[in-house]
C-alpha cells in the first residue's frame, strides 16, 4: 500500500485479515493510528516554523498462553506486515505466562444500549477543519500580528490543524474505529516586562477566534506591564479555567484501580472519604459535547461515564479489564466503590492500567464570572495560566510551580496592576476544599494537563512560597 | 536511501528554492518494564520515514513522510515548498543561514555490545533479578525496573551537497523502590530517577552499572526514610550528588543558553530566557570555580548529546559556556548565528524524528570537574553543617529560567564533617545566577559522571529529546533548603 492519505476503517480491516493470515498465535490485535498534522508557528511577529506531516502506525499485540507483547511500525507492505506480527510473536513467546491476561476482548454492544449505559458519541470530524491549508494558517497568524502590531507588542505562538484516525481489530471479532479533526490557536503577546497568553482548541475550528484570543492576551499584556514586587504568602487565588486545568490534572492518574492496586495513589484507602469541597464533584465522560476523543479504549472497551467524586467525596475510580478483576481479589476490594471495567484502560501490555481522560467539572447552582470573583474580592492574585508543576509529595498530592504571562494584583473588587510571578507549593486536597466561587465550566487546554471542561476557581488560602524576578 | 533524498532534493530545487536538506530515517527502539515480579511492557518499535526543510521566498518550509516511493516523497517536497511559500506571507526578513562547509562523511556510536544482539529473554532475567532483589526488602511496596535500547539510523543530504551517514545507539537502564506506609510514599532509584541511565553505549552500559549489586541498598533506604526527620528548613550549606547537578545544569543553564529561547523563538511554550545578548561576556554566572561547555564530541564521553554531525550537518564542537565564571556562549543555529555575531553555527541542531523539525537542542552540557583531587567524602569532611542531597524527585522552573526549586529524593545531614542523620523530603530554591555564584567547591574527576537525560521536552509540536550532563558533586553556599513545605 503506498501513498494513502487517510486510512478508512475498510483499509484498516482489510490490513487485519492480512495479519491474521500472518498470526499463528492464539490471538491477535492490532491497532492503528495515524493521520495528518500541521503546524505554523510564528515569534517575533512572523512566521519562523512551518510543518506538515503523515504517517501511519500498525500496533500488533500477540497471546500465547497467557503471554503477550506488542511490535510496532509504520511499513505496511507485505514484509513488513509479516515481519511485524513475527516480532510481535517473538517477543511474547519469550515472556513469563501472566496469570492476570484476559482472553482479549470481544465486540461491545451497540452504543447507547451497553451495560451501564455506554454514551452516544457525538462526530468530532470536520470536513472544513480537515481541508485547512497552510496558507489560511499563514492568514490566521497574520491577523494575530496585526493585533500585536496594533498594541505595539511582540506576539509568538502556533496555528495548527489536522485530521487524526484511531482504530482497533481483534481475532474475536471486535473492530472499532475513530476519526477526528483537531484546530487549535496559542497565544502569547509579549511587552518589555510583561506578557499576556490565551489557547483554545477544538475538532471544530470555526469554534476557535484567533483574533479574540489575541485581543485578550495584548490585554494581559498591557495590563499586568511594570509589574509589582509582592511579597510570597497565602493568597486568595481566582484560577482562569486553563490554570485550574493544568494544576487539577496532576491528580488524574491516581482514579484507576492499578494506583491503587500499586499504593501509588492518594486515594489508596480514601476512596469514600470527603477529601475536597461539597461544591467538587467530577465526572469522566467522553460523551461530553465539549470533548474530544474515542468512545474506546486500548483494548477496544466502551468509554462509560463515571463519577469520580461526588459533592466532595471520592466515590470511585476506573478500570482496566484485567485491573477489575485483579481489584475484585484485592484486599481492597470492599473498600474502592463499584469494580468493573468501565473502558479506560491502556493498550496493553502495560505497567500503568487506566486512566479517566475526558475529566468534566460539573457545573455549580450558583455560578460567577472571573469578573464577579474579581469584583467580591478584597485582596487577592489572578492567575492567567500555571506553569512547570510538579509534584512535590504524593501522597498529599503537594504541588510546585509558576503563575505564567498574566498574573495581577486584585484589591477592593478590582485588578490593580501585574505583579512578579510567584512559586507555589500546595496541596490539591486543600486547593479543592478551599474553593469559594467556580465559573461555568468550558473546554480549555493548557501544557501541562490534558484538555478538560473546567471552571474558574476562585480559592482561599492558596500558598505561594516565592517570588521570581520578572 | 541516498536516492531517496535526492528524489526530493531535485524536486525541491525545480521549484524555486533556495535551500533543501533532507533526512531520511530508520529508528528502532526496544522497551522493557517490569512491576512487582512480572513483565509490565514489552514492545519492539521500528518508524521508518523522511522529511524535506526548504527556504522559498526567504522563509522556511518542512514536511514528513513515512512513504517512501518517489511519488510520495516529490509529494512531501512539494508540500514542503508550498508550505514555505504561505511562510514568507508573515515574515520579516528573509533566513540567513551561516555558512558550513558541506560534509561528506560516514559516523556511528561506539559501542561493544549490540543491545539488540542479547535476547529479550536475558533482559527480563536481569529486570526480574533486580525486581525480586527490591521486594526482598520488608516494607517495599512497588518496585518497577527498565531497559530500553535505541538505533537510529539517518541520511543528511543537502542541496549545498552535504552526504551524511549517522548511525546512533543509545542505551538506558533503571529502577525505583517505592514504600507505601501511613500517610507517605517514599522512594528510590538507581542509578538515577526517571528512567535510570542513559548513555551513547551499546549493552556494555548494563554491565558496568551493577544494577542488581545495588538493589537492596537501594530497597532499604526508601523504606528507611519513613524513620527519618524531615529536612530543616532554611539557609543551609548544601551539597548535590552529580546526577542531581546535572539536572540542575540541565534546567538552570541548559535552557537557558539555548539561542532561539534568547530570540524570542520558544515565548509561547518553553519560554524565553534571562540571559538577553548583552549578557554574553559580561555576566558573572558563577563562581570562579563554575566551568561549564557543551560538548557534543565523542572525545567528551558517550552522552545522549554525542554525535558526529548535527541535523543540519554540522559536524560536532565543544563551545565554552561559562568559563571561571564568566558566561561565554550559547547554543546556535545556521539560522541564529549571526545574531551572537559568529560566523558558524555551533551544531547544536537536532530532532527527535524523522517527522520533526530540527531546532536548537542540548547537547552534553557540563560542569567540568575540579582540577584539584577531591573526593566526595572528603568534601563531607570539609563542611560544618550542610545538607547532601541526592536523586531528584521533582524540578521546576520559570520560563525565563530564573526561580527554580527541585526536590530530591533523600538527603543526609552533614555536621562537623560527618553524616549525622538521614532526612526525607529534602528540597532546595533559589535564583539561577545567586546558586551558581554559591558554589565554592566542585569534586575532581574521578567523582564525574556524564549522566543522560532522555526527556527533554520543548517545541511545538513538542519533541521530546536525550541530553548529556556531566558533573561531579559541589558544595553550595547559604542555600534555601526546604522551601517546598514552607507554609504546609
Amino acid at each position: 500500500m503506498t501513498e494513502f492519505w487517510m486510512l478508512t476503517k475498510e483499509q484498516a480491516g482489510s490490513i487485519f485479515d492480512r495479519v491474521r493470515k500472518f498470526s499463528s498465535a492464539d490471538e491477535v490485535e492490532v491497532l492503528f493510528s495515524g493521520g495528518r498534522f500541521a503546524l505554523t508557528r510564528f515569534a517575533n511577529n512572523a512566521i519562523h516554523q512551518n510543518v506538515a506531516e503523515e504517517n501511519h502506525v500498525i500496533s500488533v499485540r500477540s497471546i500465547f498462553s497467557g503471554r503477550t507483547a506488542r511490535a510496532v511500525t509504520n511499513k505496511f507492505d507485505e514484509d513488513s506486515l509479516r515481519q511485524v506480527v513475527v516480532a510481535s510473536e517473538t517477543l511474547s513467546k519469550v515472556q513469563h505466562p501472566d496469570p492476570d491476561l484476559l482472553p482479549m476482548a470481544n465486540a461491545p454492544e451497540p452504543a447507547g444500549v451497553g451495560h451501564g449505559g455506554t454514551p452516544l458519541v457525538p462526530s468530532r470530524y470536520s470536513k472544513e477543519t480537515a481541508e485547512i491549508t497552510p496558507e489560511a494558517r499563514a492568514e490566521g497568524v497574520g491577523k494575530i500580528v496585526g493585533v500585536a502590531h496594533r498594541h505595539s507588542l511582540t506576539a509568538a505562538g502556533v496555528y495548527s490543524s489536522g485530521e487524526t484516525f484511531e482504530g482497533i481489530f481483534n481475532s474475536r471479532g471486535l473492530s472499532e474505529w475513530h476519526t477526528q479533526t483537531s484546530a487549535e490557536v496559542s497565544i502569547t503577546m509579549l511587552a518589555a516586562d510583561s506578557s499576556g497568553w490565551q489557547k483554545a482548541n477544538s475538532p471544530d475550528a470555526s469554534k476557535v477566534d484567533p483574533l479574540m484570543l489575541a485581543e485578550v492576551a495584548a490585554k494581559k499584556a498591557a495590563d499586568s506591564a511594570q509589574p509589582r514586587d509582592i511579597p510570597a504568602g497565602k493568597y486568595t487565588v481566582i484560577l482562569e479555567p486553563a490554570a485550574v486545568l493544568d494544576i487539577v490534572g496532576f491528580m488524574f492518574g491516581d482514579y484507576s484501580g492499578m494506583a491503587i492496586l500499586d499504593q501509588r495513589s492518594f486515594l489508596t484507602g480514601r476512596i469514600g472519604q470527603k477529601l475536597f469541597g461539597e461544591n467538587i464533584t467530577i465526572w469522566d465522560d467522553v460523551a461530553h459535547p465539549l470533548h474530544s476523543g474515542s468512545a474506546f479504549d486500548g483494548e477496544g472497551v466502551r468509554r462509560r461515564r463515571i463519577e469520580l467524586v461526588e459533592n466532595g467525596v471520592v466515590k470511585r475510580v476506573v478500570y482496566a479489564r484485567a485491573t477489575a478483576e485483579r481489584m475484585k481479589r484485592s484486599e481492597h476490594k470492599d473498600k474502592v466503590g463499584p469494580i468493573e471495567a468501565t473502558g479506560h484502560g491502556f493498550p496493553l501490555p502495560n505497567e500503568m492500567g487506566e486512566m479517566p481522560l475526558n475529566i468534566v467539572f460539573a457545573p455549580v447552582d450558583n455560578p460567577q464570572t472571573v469578573e464577579q470573583m474579581i469584583a467580591s474580592t478584597e485582596r487577592g492574585i489572578l492567575v492567567t495560566r500555571l506553569w512547570y508543576i510538579r509534584e512535590v509529595e504524593p501522597f498529599e498530592k503537594m504541588l510546585t510551580g509558576m503563575t505564567r504571562d498574566g498574573t495581577f494584583l486584585v484589591e477592593n473588587g478590582r485588578v490593580q496592576a501585574g505583579v512578579r510571578n510567584f512559586r507555589f507549593n500546595e496541596s490539591l486536597m486543600h486547593m479543592l476544599s478551599n474553593v469559594e466561587a467556580m465559573s461555568q465550566p468550558v473546554r480549555s487546554c493548557g501544557e501541562e494537563s490534558f484538555d478538560m471542561v473546567v471552571p474558574a476557581m476562585k480559592v482561599r488560602d492558596f500558598n505561594f512560597t516565592e517570588v521570581t524576578k520578572f | 536511501m541516498k536516492y531517496v533524498a535526492n528524489w526530493a532534493l531535485n524536486a525541491a530545487a525545480q521549484r524555486g528554492t533556495t535551500y533543501a536538506d533532507v533526512r531520511v530515517i530508520a529508528h528502532r527502539n526496544r522497551a522493557l518494564t517490569t512491576k512487582n515480579g512480572k513483565v509490565g511492557s514489552a514492545l519492539d518499535t521500528e518508524s521508518v520515514g523522511m522529511n524535506v526543510r526548504v527556504i522559498a521566498d526567504g522563509a522556511w518550509g518542512f514536511a514528513a513522510s513515512a512513504e517512501l516511493g518517489r511519488g510520495a516523497v516529490e509529494k512531501t517536497a512539494v508540500a514542503a515548498v508550498a508550505i514555505a511559500r504561505a511562510s514568507a506571507r508573515v515574515k520579516r526578513e528573509d533566513v540567513r543561514l551561516a555558512p558550513e562547509k558541506p560534509a561528506v562523511a560516514e559516523w556511528s556510536t561506539p559501542y561493544k555490545i549490540d543491545p539488540f544482539s542479547v535476547s529479550v529473554e536475558q533482559n527480563i532475567e536481569l529486570l526480574l533479578q533486580i525486581d525480586a532483589e527490591l521486594r526482598a526488602v520488608s516494607g517495599i511496596t512497588l518496585a518497577e525496573t527498565n531497559l530500553n535500547f535505541n538505533r537510529e539510523e539517518q541520511w543528511f543530504l543537502s542541496s549545498e551537497g552535504a552526504d551524511i551517514h549517522q548511525t546512533k545507539l543509545s542505551t538506558g537502564a533503571g529502577y525505583a523502590a517505592y514504600a507505601f506506609a501511613g500517610n507517605e510514599i517514599q522512594k528510590r532509584s538507581y542509578p538515577n530517577s526517571f528512567g535510570g541511565q542513559w548513555q551513547n553505549k551499546g549493552y556494555e552500559l548494563i554491565q558496568e552499572l551493577d544494577l542488581v549489586g545495588n538493589a537492596r541498598r537501594i530497597a532499604e533506604e526508601a523504606v528507611a526514610l519513613h524513620k527519618a526527620d524531615q529536612c530543616p528548613e532554611g539557609k543551609l550549606d548544601l551539597i548535590l550528588d552529580s546526577s542531581q547537578l546535572g539536572l540542575q545544569i540541565h534546567e538552570s543553564v541548559g535552557h537557558p543558553i539555548e539561542l532561539d529561547r534568547v530570540l524570542g523563538m520558544e515565548a509561547n511554550f518553553a519560554g524565553t530566557s534571562f540571559l538577553t545578548m548583552d549578557k554574553l561576556r559580561t555576566l558573572r554566572y558563577g563562581s570562579d570555580l563554575v566551568n561549564v561547555v557543551a560538548d557534543a564530541r565523542q572525545e567528551h564521553g558517550p552522552g545522549l548529546g554525542t554525535f558526529g554531525f548535527d541535523d543540519e550537518g554540522v559536524e560536532a564542537q565543544c563551545t565554552p559556556i561559562i568559563s571561571n565564571g564568566l558566561f561565554t556562549g550559547y547554543l546556535s543555529s545556521r539560522e541564529t548565528a549571526h545574531t551572537i555575531s559568529l560566523t558558524r553555527s555551533g551544531g547544536t541542531v537536532r530532532a527527535e524524528a524523522w517527522n520533526r523539525l530540527p531546532m536548537i537542542r542540548m547537547t552534553n552540557i557540563s560542569l567540568l570537574p575540579g582540577e584539584k583531587p577531591l573526593t566526595l567524602e572528603q568534601l563531607i569532611a570539609s563542611t560544618e553543617h550542610a545538607v547532601l542531597m541526592q536523586t531528584n524527585r521533582s524540578w521546576s522552573i520559570d520560563d525565563k529560567r530564573y526561580n527554580f526549586q527541585f526536590g530530591c529524593e533523600i538527603g543526609w545531614e552533614i555536621k562537623h564533617g560527618k553524616r549525622v542523620r538521614v532526612v526525607k523530603n529534602p528540597s532546595y530554591s533559589g535564583i539561577t545566577t545567586e546558586f551558581w555564584n554559591s558554589l565554592d567547591a566542585i569534586c575532581s574527576r574521578d567523582e564525574w559522571t556524564l549522566w543522560g537525560t532522555p526527556n527533554c521536552g520543548k517545541g511545538q509540536p513538542q519533541q521530546v529529546m536525550g541530553t548529556g550532563h556531566g558533573a561531579s558533586p559541589s558544595r553550595f553556599r547559604g542555600i534555601k533548603v526546604g522551601s517546598a513545605f514552607q507554609g504546609s
